[in-house]
């Protein structure tokens, strides 16, 4: 888990006096996913934080008026930039993929689980 | 905007996440396991434990139940919590004679505005199946042993509709002010796999 520095060190995390907040659970996911990542060494916290400042310099520049509501759809563009500079991913795969959760959760019936069909995962994602 | 087709709609963040912790998962680059516990460690901190604050103004204002009983989202929203979709809350009380309990596996379901992240057995397809099947057998796994005389009601959440358990009052709670009340109130308890907690068992330095 990084200390309260690194995360000071991050521009403009949403904090409480405890830590990070978040407000969709999506948000929490993104998040430790790149926890998750950066403590296997896939990549430093400094560099974590140069694509998020990328990410959110761009966002401003386009008129984001950066009112910490969007902050997380920045991380998570980071996110996914750096893991495919780091060709962890690919931004087809992650492009392929996402339509394929799209499909799966609008044949999804309401109150069922919404789970990828494995026959399409296999034969067109797995390598 | 709501899905008339009753199949799930996921906005476009969620399925970017899913997408990518997918891959990840697969490629064994992150344990979903490991992913579960870093998100539990932070689940009170997802839209801060807004519902223990509705049930303890529930407890100690009973103008204020009635109001919640009547139109959960109005009676909600007067204490500042509001959903991002718009959707519907029903509140359901527990008494003696009904317990209520909510199922979904559908993260998108979830009041997460005022109950915060789901846990994580929450959303197993397995626990589902058997709340619905099983509930008294589920609560007991859960350490929650009701008279044989309470009827136990199994609530699935729809796309329009999100519920919040309305526990019982603990017994020996009388005189305590709504701050401390707040305290009892689990996550749990409003979802209906928990009984709010004693006085005897909140650490009594906070």
């Amino acid at each position: 888990m990084p200390n309260r520095t690194d995360l000071e060190a991050l521009p403009d995390i949403p904090m409480d006096d405890d830590g990070p907040v978040f407000r969709e659970p999506w948000e929490a996911q993104a998040f430790a996913m790149t926890l998750e990542l950066h403590q296997q060494g896939r990549f430093s916290w400094p560099e974590w934080a140069r694509y998020l400042h990328q990410e959110i310099d761009k966002a401003k520049q386009s008129g984001d008026p950066d009112l910490g509501d969007t902050y997380y759809q920045h991380w998570l563009a980071a996110l996914e930039n750096i893991c495919v500079d780091k060709k962890i991913t690919s931004g087809e795969a992650l492009a392929e993929r996402k339509e394929a959760w799209d499909r799966a959760a609008r044949s999804t019936p309401h109150g069922e689980p919404i789970e990828l069909d494995r026959a399409i995962r296999r034969g067109e994602f797995d390598k | 905007m709501s899905d008339r087709h009753e199949h799930a709609h996921l906005p476009d963040t969620v399925l970017r996440v899913k997408a990518l912790e997918s891959l990840l998962v697969e490629k064994g680059l992150v344990d979903p396991a490991a992913l579960d516990t870093l998100i539990e460690t932070y689940e009170h901190k997802v839209g801060p434990r807004n519902g223990s604050r509705v049930v303890a103004r529930a407890w100690s204002d009973p103008d204020f139940k009635q109001r919640l009983l009547r139109n959960a989202s109005a009676a909600i929203a007067e204490l500042g919590f509001t959903g991002r979709q718009g959707e519907d809350m029903v509140v359901l009380e527990n008494s003696e004679k009904v317990h209520n309990m909510v199922v979904c596996t559908l993260c998108s379901c979830y009041p997460w505005p005022v109950l915060g992240l789901p846990p994580v057995w929450y959303k197993s397809a397995p626990y589902r199946a058997r709340a619905v099947i099983d509930p008294r057998g589920v609560l007991k796994e859960f350490g929650v042993e009701l008279p044989e005389t309470t009827e136990i009601r199994v609530w699935d959440s729809t796309a329009e509709v999100r519920y919040l358990v309305l526990p019982m009052r603990p017994r020996d709670s009388e005189g305590m002010d709504e701050e401390a009340l707040a305290e009892l109130v689990t996550r749990d308890s409003m979802i209906g796999t928990g009984l709010p907690l004693s006085p005897s068992q909140v650490p009594s330095s906070k």
